[in-house]
């Protein structure tokens, strides 16, 4: 399909942009493989959410103008992060500007949302034979309704999932808790660091109990916590964001930028 | 009340000093939020049953008044003593007024999260009377001397073998016995006893009927049932927000409450009270210590929507790793956290800060409070108040400073991966509480803009 008339602003969040480019590179990558023209304004920073989750909302208003004046011109914005996407939201907004602040929350779409609803694919050739295991933000579940919560009476659906069963060779492992939290919460990774880790660590089990390769999920932020505990367990099973696994046959292998 | 109060987060590294105890914490809470899933997932309308009750409750919050007004006339039509307190303090004179006037210096109760939240039990000993909980897990905290750790399964935090030698101690059961049949039949004899002599009985409240001015207290062990009916006078305390406009409203609550905290279809007892029988007296007290104000804060008025079910502690991933009395208050996990700024924002400073914001506690709240969005806007008030410690101040507004300004921000991000692979011992190091048990994540050459410069500007 060609998307190409769209204007996709491309929203990389501080973390990735700073420590996982290579997941910013497979986002950028897949949706220009799918036909839509991304630009990357290069001022963007951050969508304020460390601040506003520790009590200083008050605190990101440049973050907030930075957001604006970066995207505000585009059709949809786009980032490879549910927890981001629901910050901006739930909560951007611009003095002054109070309706176009609305306008341009609704235009802002994470990854996988963006994929299924807006360009309304649900199959993309890729490639990843390998046994994995999905990990649910709770933003993008809970927040965005990538798919359906455990604890509520209704229909299930998995937006995530269902791109991720078409991926030639990958093999999806069932955990004993699809949707338990990972305890990453921002600053609650070391204010609370012995909860946090204690329940990284028990996600990380579920996925190790299933026999999982590969942890992937639709938020980095979720990743980078469990990469952090599987690395320090010298566990050989790797996380990977679902935009690198979309992505796995544009490039077989995913250039990781010079170390 | 001189005890130095740990905060949540020091309280939980304790709790995780002991990793297996606290996997069995986890599991046990866990397997009732899936008793929970399990039940509500019997009934096709159970989304419906949840928006009805949270309307009704939303009703209720905002026609209090009135409400209020005809309960308390029903309830003296049918001939309860009706008493009004405004804080704990007064509500505990009270009760020991109401005791005083009987000569009755011992006293049984069935679970009620109000006399914890208002202290009674400490008071009215310091006054004489002698007070015994007759639930059993209540009853099993009480002798510990502990608060309880949940406000549906007291004594959720310990194993049979603590039961077995907590009874050996104090009820002479065999030493090493862990038998829950054994212990309960024993617990059951010394709790026949109380209830067959002491002359008052207090119970808890779970719903208040305005239309009736009568009220039904639940409870899985009949001892509310066995002690009112048994006593001379009944003692019933309730915070205010427990009415319903309704009697056929209680269908709605009933259905709810004891699936969403136990997963049980139906709480074993429903025992409704409408009037003293004959020769017994029967107070009400009605309470609001901290109520109005928490009615009057629009973000958080709904907090009151609470019908005490749990369901949000047992899903709730923090609470599960940090047990309740990590939460410092009569109400602990996310419900409690959203309650107890209302009451002290010095002392619950650190309560609605220690949930990851995930989400799971609103969604199987039975009258849909929207928990994680006011443990949010908990933040915001707290950090407004003064109320969050300097260093923390210091150290966002130094984050936010670096994160409005795109080249400074890109100075230091480049300079701080540099960091990181050169000197790697700068950050991981004992400082770094990210460190302690995760590794830092690779820091890359060039980051995502820097790639994107070279390869597509």
């Amino acid at each position: 399909m060609d998307y190409s008339h769209l204007k996709i602003g491309l929203f990389i969040p501080c973390y990735v942009d700073q420590f996982y480019p290579q997941v910013g590179i497979a986002t950028l990558e897949l949706l220009e493989k799918l036909g839509c023209k991304v630009g990357f304004p290069l001022n963007q920073t951050c969508c304020g959410q460390p601040m506003a989750n520790s009590g200083f909302e008050h605190l990101t208003k440049d973050c907030n103008s930075l957001f604006y004046d970066s995207f505000a011109a585009f059709d949809y914005v786009v980032a490879p992060s549910g927890s981001c996407v629901l910050h901006i939201k739930e909560h951007l907004k611009v003095e002054n500007r109070e309706s176009d602040s609305k306008i341009l929350r609704k235009k802002v779409y994470e990854l996988v949302e963006f994929i299924t609803d807006v360009l309304k694919i649900d199959y993309i050739e890729a490639e990843f034979p390998h046994r994995v295991g999905l990990h649910q933000g709770c933003h993008g579940q809970r927040g965005l309704h990538l798919s359906q919560m455990s604890e509520l009476n209704a229909a299930p659906f998995n937006k995530p999932e269902t791109l991720l069963k078409k991926v030639n060779g990958l093999e999806l492992v069932e955990l004993d808790r699809k949707d338990e939290c990972c305890g990453f919460g921002g600053t609650f990774c070391v204010s609370e660091e012995a909860v946090s880790v204690k329940m990284g660590k028990d996600r990380v089990s579920d996925h190790i109990r299933h026999h999982a390769e590969y942890i992937t999920g639709s938020d980095m932020s979720c990743l980078l916590h469990l990469e952090g505990i599987l690395k320090r367990k010298n566990s050989p099973v790797q996380v990977k964001h679902i935009a690198e696994i979309l992505n796995s046959t544009v490039k077989k292998q995913i250039p990781v930028p010079n170390h | 009340m001189s005890k130095a109060v740990m905060e949540h987060a020091d309280a939980a590294d304790v709790f995780n000093k002991d990793e297996s105890y606290v996997d069995w914490h986890d599991e046990t809470l866990w397997f009732v939020r899936t008793k929970r899933d399990k039940s509500s997932k019997l009934l096709p309308e159970w989304e419906n049953l949840r928006e009805t009750a949270s309307q009704i409750k939303n009703y209720v919050l905002s026609h209090m008044d009135e409400l209020l007004e005809t309960f308390e006339k029903n309830a003296k039509a049918n001939g309860i003593h009706v008493h009004w307190a405004a804080d704990a303090a007064e509500h505990n004179e009270i009760v020991l007024g109401i005791l005083k006037q009987h000569h009755v210096d011992r006293m049984i109760k069935s679970k009620s999260m109000l006399t914890e939240e208002c202290h009674m039990n400490e008071f009215l000993t310091r006054n004489g009377i002698e007070v015994i909980d007759t639930d059993l897990g209540e009853r099993i905290v009480q002798l510990r001397n502990e608060p309880p750790s949940h406000i549906v399964l007291p004594a959720i935090h310990l194993k049979k073998k603590d039961i077995g030698d907590l009874f050996h101690e104090h009820l002479g059961t065999d030493a090493g016995a862990t038998d829950p049949q054994y212990l309960t039949e024993a617990a059951r004899q010394h709790l026949r006893d109380k209830f067959l002599t002491r002359k008052a009985a207090l119970t808890g409240v779970n719903f208040a009927v305005a239309e009736t001015g009568g009220f039904v207290v639940c409870t899985n062990e009949g001892n509310a049932d066995m002690g009112a009916h048994l006593a001379d006078v009944h003692i019933a305390c309730m915070g205010f927000e427990k009415l319903v406009p309704l009697q056929a409203h209680l269908g709605v609550f009933l259905r709810l409450l004891a699936r969403s905290a136990t997963g049980q279809p139906v709480t074993t007892y429903s025992s409704h009270f409408k009037k003293p029988r004959e020769g017994q007296e029967m107070h009400l007290v009605i309470v609001d210590n901290g109520r109005s104000a928490q009615l009057g804060r629009a973000d958080f008025r709904n907090s009151l929507k609470c019908i005490r079910c749990g369901a949000c502690m047992n899903t709730c991933p923090v609470y599960r790793r940090s047990g309740g009395h990590s939460y410092h208050n009569a109400v602990a996990g996310p419900i409690g956290s959203i309650l107890a700024p209302n009451l002290d924002m010095t002392k619950n400073a650190d309560l609605p800060f220690a949930s990851t914001l995930c989400g799971s506690c609103s969604n199987v709240c039975p009258v849909k409070i929207d928990i994680h969005d006011q443990l949010y806007k908990w933040r915001q008030v707290l950090v407004q108040g003064g109320h969050v410690p300097q260093a923390k101040e210091i150290g966002v507004k130094a984050m936010s400073m670096v994160l409005s300004q795109p080249r400074f921000y890109q100075w230091s991000g480049r300079l701080g991966r540099s960091v990181m692979r050169t000197l790697p011992f700068m950050v991981n190091n004992s400082l770094n509480p990210w460190f302690k048990q995760r590794e830092m994540p690779e820091p890359p050459k060039e980051s995502f803009r820097d790639w994107y410069v070279r390869n597509r500007e």
